[in-house]
Formats: structure tokens, C-alpha cells, sequence
């Protein structure tokens, strides 16, 4: 069993939503980003979101296109994200890893090399924001070849064929983005979202992850009663961002965490 | 037309074109291209549209033979044309029209666009007037700064002007910038997307709506000469006015079609915008093309001495017509686009943008090399007055 399916498994018998946190890899620098991800499991994540940086993330708010701003002028290049999960995985073998960005720089890199490059690290899934199912069929059975869950996004604007194409080609979980927007963006309708939820993981067979727009404990235990997994990215990429050395980074990341980690914990979900 | 039947039903050229959008944006490109289908198919939209153009831009234009710059050459005929004396000064306004009426037609109230020089931009403000529709425009920082003529116009005309400061604060980065607004107002905002790239239907969108600049001058060149023209010729940035002028041509295989990119500084430099010349295939913005991009994947900045051509990727459809050997792409640097820009202004009393100078710096260089009795077609593609700070500056001159 591949470690996503193993975790969603796992947090199913315990009857509880997972955490998973996202970090752009390569800040707030370089040597901070496995220190951080060890940090992310230690306060209670489940399974991590690890940013490769873009230099054009048109899918994401100031937040994130920052950092990957940040991580570029810092010289972040996607074979060191690999290996900054190579060497996490030295003492951390079941934790999920889930690699979040965009289709060029993997292209650049083609996908098979890329795929073996993942899997040989320890990647478990890959979410490429900017390729649909359509133009990824190639990509995705690449990815499942390799033992990686290509892991596609559903939008509150997708429709019913959506569900059928998705659920036919993605596996690992569904990445549903929570509002029409960008990620970092205003509060969503949580009561049509989670409404949404119930529906979305009977027709698919997979577990429902909810992220875009989820930034503090309350409401990551409204989101967790529903979804399989919860997603904060833009609310943890802004604090990492004011800090100014690797131990501040870790502790930051801490603090900011555990609350997040104890409302999945403490959230009974409604059955699923 | 003949056996040109691209791009295919999914938006494809090839290998090239595409879409590759976030997922939110998927059933707005799909509600778009099937009121696009169902528009084009519409006799009264078609009819709207055409009178739009003569009455509102002043089509048909002239198809204008430079006599002068001709003869000082000492070869080809070099005709011109004359996508300047559009309402607004530039071929930009073929598509701002076609969209916004679209746009009316789906019941937004809201448009955004991206805007480089600014000539779209002011093209989009304006029909968003005439259309009494809401208007956005995102423009780079430093694109703000080299065309504040453009932006003022812009305010003048209604429009509200966002500066982009993320990335390089130029074309690419005001495209991200409104691919967000979009993503955030999806229900409301139409996007009106300047250029023969994104997503599709957007490529060949773009195309249709500038098809008219080769329709007209198909027919005027055989009325003026008697035949076809030997060669083609156009400035590429993103490539509309290119592919307007070359798609009416494409199935008459002896016209030569030529699109000149921003050679800036020089190939060598790296400081230069030509990604069909140097760059190699990849993804950004929406669409498989031609990419300026780094060994990892990430997009080169870019430089131009017009801002209009200042942008990593081109138009899909020309990746396509690049490998197929239909259509040739060159660059013009910086200097030469210069030199031709003042060569047009004294030979023809034509002040051309800086983007069109690059299409009559290839121009002026291989008109020389044909003969008295063949003709070369040049898009001029708008006119310079939005230049004529920079050239100034340039000069040491204080305007």
C-alpha cells in the first residue's frame, strides 16, 4: 500500500481528517527547508505539500509567489527539491510527500526522468496546478508507473464530466480548491464547500483534501468535520517568511502548527 | 481555404496550443469557446462585427505602396499595411472589438486584459467604453514607466490601470496577474486576452478576429499588383499581428511568410525577446510554444527596446508554422529596428511603432536582395507616436 492510501486508511479507522501543511521547498533559505519539514511532522502534519518553485505561479497569491520568488533568487532548482526529500526521507520514512507546482520545469526536466528521479527520493504525489487531465494523460500514467500519485484538482466550477475524467486518471486523493480564487485568497462559503465534500468523495472513490483560503484553528476544525484532509499553505508561508534565521524558521513553523494539528484531532468527522 | 484545418477540436496545433489552466478556469474557457462557436455562426453577429469595423476602427485600410523607401532600396516593392490608421493606432483594436461584442454577447459586465506597450490596453478601454462595460487593465511597472502615454490614455478613456510588480513587472507577469483576476471573477469578467497565445480558444480566437488585415490586403495586393506578394512580413511578440496577416495566405504556398522577433541587444547577449529563434518548447500562460526558458525550467526575463515585444512565448499556432517549414522566423535587434524606425519616418512621412520597425528592418534588409518587380507586404502594425519619448531619450533628448 502506497503511504498516502496507508495514511488515509490509518486517519479513517481513527476516525479524523489529515493535516497537511504546504512549504515552498527553498524557503525562507535553503538550509532551512528539511529542518522545517521534520518541524511540520514533529507538530503534528500528517502528510506535507512541498512547493517546487515557478517563476510564473499564476495560480498563486502574493504569499506564495513570493516565496517562490525568494526561493529562485536563492538558486532553488527542482533536482534539489528531490533531493531535500531524498534526505528527509533518511529518517523519516512514512511520513506522504507530495510535490505542488507547475508543468514547466518537470517538462523541462521530461517526466519520466522526473517520475524516477521522485520515486527514488521518496515522493509520493505530484500536484501539477496548470495541467488538466485532458493534456496530462501522458504525465499521469508516467507518474503511476513509477509508483507516485498524479493528484488533479477539482474546482467548485468543475462539472459532472469532470468527476468522470478525474476520477478515471488521478488517484492518492482529489485536491478540492475551496473558493474561485487563487490560493491566499478571501474566506470561502465553507457551508457549500463541505456540502460539496460528501458528494464529491462517493462519486470519485477518493479521499477529499480542501485547501485555498485556510488560515487559522477554527477553521481548520469546520473543514476537518467534512474533508478527508486539509490543506494550509499561504497563512504558514507567511510566517516562515519574517523569519530571519533556520531556528526561528523551525520554531515558527512549530508554534503555528500544533493548534492547527490539535483541531484536526480534536474534530470528530461527520460520517463519511 | 484549402487543407489548413488547425487547430484541431481540443485547441491544438500540432504539439503546440493547448490548455493548460488551473482547474477553476477549465468551465469559463468552455463556456467561451462555445459562445465563440455559436457567435461566429450567427449571421447578425458576423454583420455587427463587420459593421463595428467600418464604422468604429475605419476598415477597410490602406494597402499602401511605399514608393520612396522602394526605390532607395533598389529592389522589391514594398507595400504597407496600414494597421496605424486603425481607431486607436495599432491592429490591436480588430480583436479588442471582436471580444468585447462577445463578451456583450455572454452578458459580462466586466473585462480585464493584459497590456505590454499598452496598445491593447487602450484598444480594450475603448471598446469597453463603446460597450459601456467595466475595464481593468494590468501593466508591468516597468512597462508603466516607458509607455505613461498609454496609460494615460487608458485613465482617459475610463479604464482602471493596475501596476504589476511581481516577477520582471512586464507583459508575462501583467498575463499572470489577470489570468488571477479571472480565476477570482470568473462569472463576472471577460478576459480579454491581447495576443494570438493562451489557452484555447483564445489562439485561434485572436487569429479570426485579425484575419481581416490578410483578407484586405489579399484583395488589395491583386487589385494594386495583379497577383499575390512574393513575401510576407511582421513583427512577433505574442504574434497576432503576424498570424492575421499570414493565416489568409497560408494555403498559397509560393508567398514567403517571415516574422521578426525582438533581437534586442543582440542574439548572442541573451538580452533579446526571440524565443522562436532561440528558445525551445515548453509551457507558459495556457498554451504548449516556443519558450525563452533556463535549463531548469523557469522563464528567462526578457529585453526589448519595445515593450509591446518584450514577452518569453509566442502565439502556438507560429511554433507550429516554424517547425513546418511554412513560415520563417527572424530577429531584428534593437539598433536596427532603430534605424528603420527613422528611415519610415523620411522616406514615407510614417512615424511606425517600435514593434512594426522590427518587421521593416527585415524588410529594408531583404527588399534589396529581390527583384524591381516582386513585392513584399509589410504589417504596419501601428504607428509610434506612444514611441516617440523613448526614441527621444535614446537621443539624449528631453522631451
Amino acid at each position: 500500500m502506497s503511504r498516502l492510501a496507508g495514511l488515509f486508511a490509518q486517519l479513517q479507522n481513527a476516525g479524523r481528517a489529515a493535516l497537511i501543511p504546504f512549504m515552498t521547498a527553498g524557503d525562507p533559505s535553503l538550509t532551512a527547508t528539511v529542518p522545517l519539514m521534520h518541524a511540520l511532522v514533529a507538530a503534528g502534519a500528517d502528510a506535507i505539500e512541498l512547493g517546487m518553485p515557478f517563476s510564473d505561479p499564476m495560480a498563486d497569491g502574493p504569499s506564495i509567489q513570493r516565496a517562490s520568488e525568494r526561493a529562485l533568487a536563492r538558486g532553488v532548482k527542482l533536482r534539489m527539491v528531490l533531493e531535500w526529500v531524498r534526505e528527509f526521507r533518511t529518517t523519516n520514512s512514512y511520513t506522504p510527500i507530495i510535490l505542488m507546482g507547475y508543468l514547466n520545469p518537470v517538462e523541462a526536466m521530461g517526466i519520466t526522468p522526473f517520475a524516477e528521479a521522485a520515486a527514488t527520493a521518496g515522493v509520493d504525489g505530484v500536484i501539477l496546478v496548470d495541467l488538466t487531465p485532458e493534456e496530462g494523460r501522458g504525465e499521469a500514467v508516467a507518474l503511476q508507473q513509477c509508483g507516485i500519485d498524479p493528484i488533479f484538482l477539482l474546482a467548485p466550477t468543475s462539472g459532472q464530466e469532470r468527476m468522470v475524467t478525474v476520477r478515471s486518471m488521478g488517484s492518492g486523493f482529489v485536491y478540492y480548491v475551496s473558493l474561485r480564487g487563487i490560493t491566499g485568497a478571501a474566506q470561502a462559503d465553507w457551508a457549500a464547500v463541505l456540502q460539496r465534500v460528501q458528494n464529491l468523495r462517493q462519486q470519485l472513490g477518493l479521499p477529499v483534501a480542501i485547501g485555498f483560503g485556510i488560515r487559522d484553528a477554527a477553521t481548520v476544525a469546520q473543514v476537518a468535520a467534512s474533508a478527508d484532509a486539509v490543506v494550509v499553505g499561504s497563512a504558514l508561508v507567511d510566517q516562515l517568511a519574517e523569519c530571519a534565521t533556520d531556528q526561528e524558521a523551525v520554531a515558527t513553523a512549530i508554534r503555528f502548527i500544533k493548534p492547527l494539528a490539535q483541531a484536526v484531532r480534536t474534530t470528530e468527522r461527520r460520517s463519511a | 481555404m484549402g487543407t489548413y484545418a488547425l487547430p484541431d477540436a481540443s485547441g491544438h496545433y500540432g504539439p503546440y496550443g493547448g490548455r493548460f489552466v488551473a482547474e477553476t478556469l477549465i468551465p469559463a474557457l468552455e463556456e467561451l469557446e462555445h459562445a465563440y462557436q455559436e457567435a461566429q455562426r450567427d449571421p447578425e453577429f458576423r454583420a455587427e462585427l463587420h459593421s463595428e469595423l467600418r464604422q468604429f476602427v475605419g476598415r477597410p485600410n490602406p494597402l499602401y505602396h511605399a514608393e520612396h523607401v522602394s526605390k532607395e532600396l533598389g529592389g522589391a516593392q514594398i507595400y504597407l499595411k496600414r494597421e496605424d490608421l486603425n481607431h486607436t493606432g495599432a491592429h490591436k483594436i480588430n480583436n479588442a472589438v471582436g471580444q468585447a461584442l462577445l463578451a456583450r454577447r455572454m452578458g459580462k459586465k466586466r473585462v480585464i486584459a493584459e497590456t505590454g506597450a499598452g496598445q491593447h490596453g487602450v484598444a480594450t478601454a475603448t471598446v469597453a467604453t463603446r460597450y459601456g462595460m467595466e475595464c481593468l487593465v494590468y501593466m508591468g511597472e516597468e512597462d508603466i514607466q516607458r509607455q505613461s502615454s498609454n496609460v494615460f490614455r487608458m485613465r482617459l478613456l475610463g479604464a482602471q490601470v493596475t501596476a504589476v510588480s511581481s516577477g520582471t513587472r512586464t507583459l508575462k507577469d501583467a498575463l499572470n496577474e489577470a489570468l488571477r483576476d479571472w480565476v477570482t471573477n470568473v462569472e463576472s469578467t471577460f478576459y480579454v486576452i491581447g495576443t494570438a497565445a493562451g489557452p484555447h480558444p483564445y489562439p485561434v480566437m485572436v487569429r479570426d478576429f485579425h484575419r481581416v488585415i490578410g483578407d484586405e490586403a489579399r484583395v488589395q495586393c491583386l487589385e494594386l499588383t495583379g497577383r499575390l506578394p512574393d513575401c510576407l512580413i511582421a513583427c512577433v511578440g505574442g504574434g497576432s499581428n503576424a498570424i492575421g496577416l499570414f493565416y489568409p495566405f497560408i494555403e498559397d504556398k509560393a508567398v514567403r511568410m517571415i516574422g521578426v522577433e525582438a533581437g534586442g541587444l543582440g542574439l548572442s547577449t541573451g538580452q533579446h525577446a526571440a524565443p522562436l529563434t532561440t528558445g525551445r518548447p515548453g509551457v507558459l500562460h495556457g498554451n504548449r510554444t516556443y519558450l525563452m526558458e533556463d535549463e531548469d525550467g523557469q522563464i528567462l526575463p526578457t529585453h526589448s527596446i519595445s515593450a509591446g515585444l518584450d514577452y518569453p512565448g509566442v502565439g502556438p499556432e507560429h511554433a507550429y508554422l516554424k517547425d513546418s517549414g511554412r513560415a520563417e522566423y527572424v530577429a531584428a535587434t534593437d539598433a536596427e529596428a532603430l534605424a528603420a524606425f527613422h528611415r519610415l519616418c523620411r522616406t514615407e512621412g510614417i512615424i511606425p511603432a517600435l514593434e512594426t520597425a522590427h518587421a521593416l528592418a527585415h524588410a529594408f534588409r531583404l527588399a534589396p536582395t529581390m527583384r524591381s518587380d516582386q513585392t513584399i507586404i509589410v504589417n504596419l502594425s501601428g504607428r509610434g507616436d506612444k514611441d516617440i519619448h523613448t526614441v527621444a531619450a535614446l537621443e539624449g533628448i528631453h522631451l
